[in-house]
């Protein structure tokens, strides 16, 4: 029996290997160009209404109260981020472990403290003495070892780095949990089997693999409090925004200040989003 | 000298599953057993429970002639601190059916991990040690590399090194080749099959039933959370007593 004859293919395409042609996108370009042009229009937007005062923007960018008023902004966000992580951590741990009272506190935490509004927090805070004129250290119930007047302790900015981070302490439990429940079991199992000791076990095996998770949903959060830290400006604490509001109220520059303020916030959040991207590589090691 | 590993009346349960049904087995020194047994029989729970990974709920484990995870006073057995079970558990090791390699870390760290950490040795001693140890499994160039990078048949090589790394007394191996590709197979059981000629005591749970004839001096059949028939390989492969092994080795082969 004989196989009916496969045609040939033509001569030319046996010789030389077929050259590739890219489609067309007509529309894209269409859609390109329309954007540019809304661009431009938003771009002289800005730059030609004598409005927005640029040179008034330009005197007061880097004005010595507004520069400290951003390192305020930042130490506020530092130390928010970095109390509330801490804690965050141990929450989620705490909400993790096989010990009921102990996952039922931090779940009653994370329950109370995402369920009241920051500023509410803060107010609370704010005006702790009121509730507590003095506060001591003792057994509780029991004999009391220090004593303190809760206005010498508790002033606005301690108020308000407690209550941006105890605030933040919630969310960042449930990103910390999120990223630990995120690591696959076998590899607590192996940890394990090694006999590696616990905390061991959670910095170097879990906690690297879990951040893989935990950074980016931090970033947001990082982010979010450069911004959130303006809600203190109720507390009369000079950071940025709160500054600027001083600055317009005095010279009545208001959309000139309001720029300064975004501009910076601007600044801000661009650095921490490129910190952002090289902390995720570092994580990313091992990985595709 | 008593054996290796000494298993009385074991029994484990999850809920309301009674998943091990009063396990007696004997593993003496420098000799393989292999596990054969249908899925969900409860092959991978005995292993858990000998090096402590589950606890068992009535009965012992003894391995090298200590009760594993537990003290006797009188009749009763007191859990160990934590602490004393990974001391124990640093003795045996154990290779998983999916590697679970540690993915951010080079192949020599995940090697180096457990003898730094948790047997506290010197580095200048642990790193000719991983060294060594990847020769033996053949991936001597690998060390620097990623675990990702690796195929299956050389992930779990390493995965075996770092077993080996602990220098344990014992090795439990849980279906070490059934997530591999068939051609990654043989390459596998040869480190195993090294391993056993070298001496080295281990259970190995598997449906390999060519490496199970060749290597195990004994084979045990289980069905159903208990130990159904037990004894040298050709007896239990080419001519078992039970009606359920004869069912099962007609599957498998
Ligand atoms: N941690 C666990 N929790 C609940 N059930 C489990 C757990 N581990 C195993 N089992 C159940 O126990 C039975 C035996 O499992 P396993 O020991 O993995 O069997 P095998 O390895 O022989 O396939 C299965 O029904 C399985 O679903
Ligand atoms: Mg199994």
């Amino acid at each position: 029996m004989t196989l009916p004859e496969v045609e040939a293919p033509a001569r030319q395409e046996a010789r030389r290997p077929l050259e590739v042609v890219t489609a067309r996108h007509p529309l894209r370009w269409l859609a390109a160009a329309g954007v540019l042009v809304v661009l431009a229009m938003a771009a002289s937007a800005l730059i030609t209404n004598p409005a927005w005062e640029w040179e008034v923007v330009g005197q007061y960018l880097f004005a010595p109260s507004v520069v400290r008023s951003v390192l305020l902004t930042l130490e506020l966000t530092a130390l928010g981020i970095g109390l509330g992580f801490a804690l965050g951590t141990v929450l989620a741990l705490m909400r993790l472990s096989p010990n009921r009272l102990l996952s039922s506190v931090a779940f009653g935490y994370v329950w109370l403290f995402r369920s009241v509004p920051l500023i509410l927090q803060l107010l609370f805070w704010y005006n702790l003495a009121l509730l507590y004129p003095r506060l001591s250290v003792g057994v509780p119930f029991g004999p009391e070892f220090f004593d303190f007047g809760t206005m010498d302790l508790v002033g606005p900015l301690t108020a308000a780095v407690l209550g941006l981070a105890l605030h933040q302490a919630a969310y960042a439990a449930e990103i910390v949990r999120g990223g630990l429940l995120s690591v696959d079991a076998g590899q607590r199992e192996a940890a394990a089997a090694l006999g590696l000791p616990p905390g061991r076990r959670l910095l170097r095996i879990i906690l690297p693999q879990a951040m893989r998770t935990i950074v980016p949903n931090a970033g947001n959060e990082i982010i979010g409090l450069v911004k959130g830290t303006s809600v203190v400006y109720i507390m009369a604490l000079p950071e940025l925004f709160y500054q600027v509001q001083v600055i317009y109220n005095r010279n009545g520059r208001v959309m000139a200040l309001l720029l300064v303020a975004a501009l910076w916030y601007l600044a801000l959040t661009t650095v921490l989003s490129i910190a952002q991207h090289y902390v995720e590589r570092h994580y990313g090691k091992g990985r595709a | 000298m008593s054996a290796m590993v000494e298993l009385r009346g074991v029994h484990k349960s999850f809920g309301p599953l009674h998943v091990l049904r009063g396990v007696d087995l004997d593993v003496p020194r420098g000799q393989v057993l292999v596990v054969l047994g249908p899925s969900g029989s409860g092959k991978s729970t005995l292993l858990r429970t000998i090096n402590h990974l589950e606890k068992v709920d009535r009965g012992s484990v003894r391995v090298d002639g200590r009760l594993l995870g537990y003290r006797q006073v009188g009749e009763r057995l007191h859990e160990l601190p934590e602490r004393e079970v990974l001391r124990q558990r640093t003795q045996i090791g154990f290779v998983f059916q999916s590697f679970n390699l540690f993915p951010h870390l080079t192949v020599r760290q995940n090697l180096m991990e457990a003898p730094l950490s948790a047997q506290r040795r010197p580095r200048a001693e642990v790193e000719p040690l991983a060294e060594r140890l990847l020769a033996r499994v053949g991936l001597a160039d690998k060390a620097d590399a990623y675990p990702r990078t690796l195929s299956g048949g050389q992930q779990q090589r390493v995965a075996i090194a770092r077993a080996l790394a602990l220098e344990p007394k014992l090795l439990l191996f849980d279906e070490p080749t059934s997530a591999l590709d068939p051609e990654l197979v043989g390459e596998v059981l040869d480190v195993i099959k090294g391993l056993a000629r070298a001496g080295t005591t281990m259970i190995v749970v598997t449906h390999e039933i060519g490496f199970a004839r060749e290597v195990a001096d004994a084979v045990a059949f289980m069905d159903a959370g208990r130990v159904v028939e037990l004894g040298p390989p050709a007896q239990i492969l080419d001519a078992p007593a039970h009606e359920r092994t004869r069912a099962f080795l007609a599957k498998v082969l």
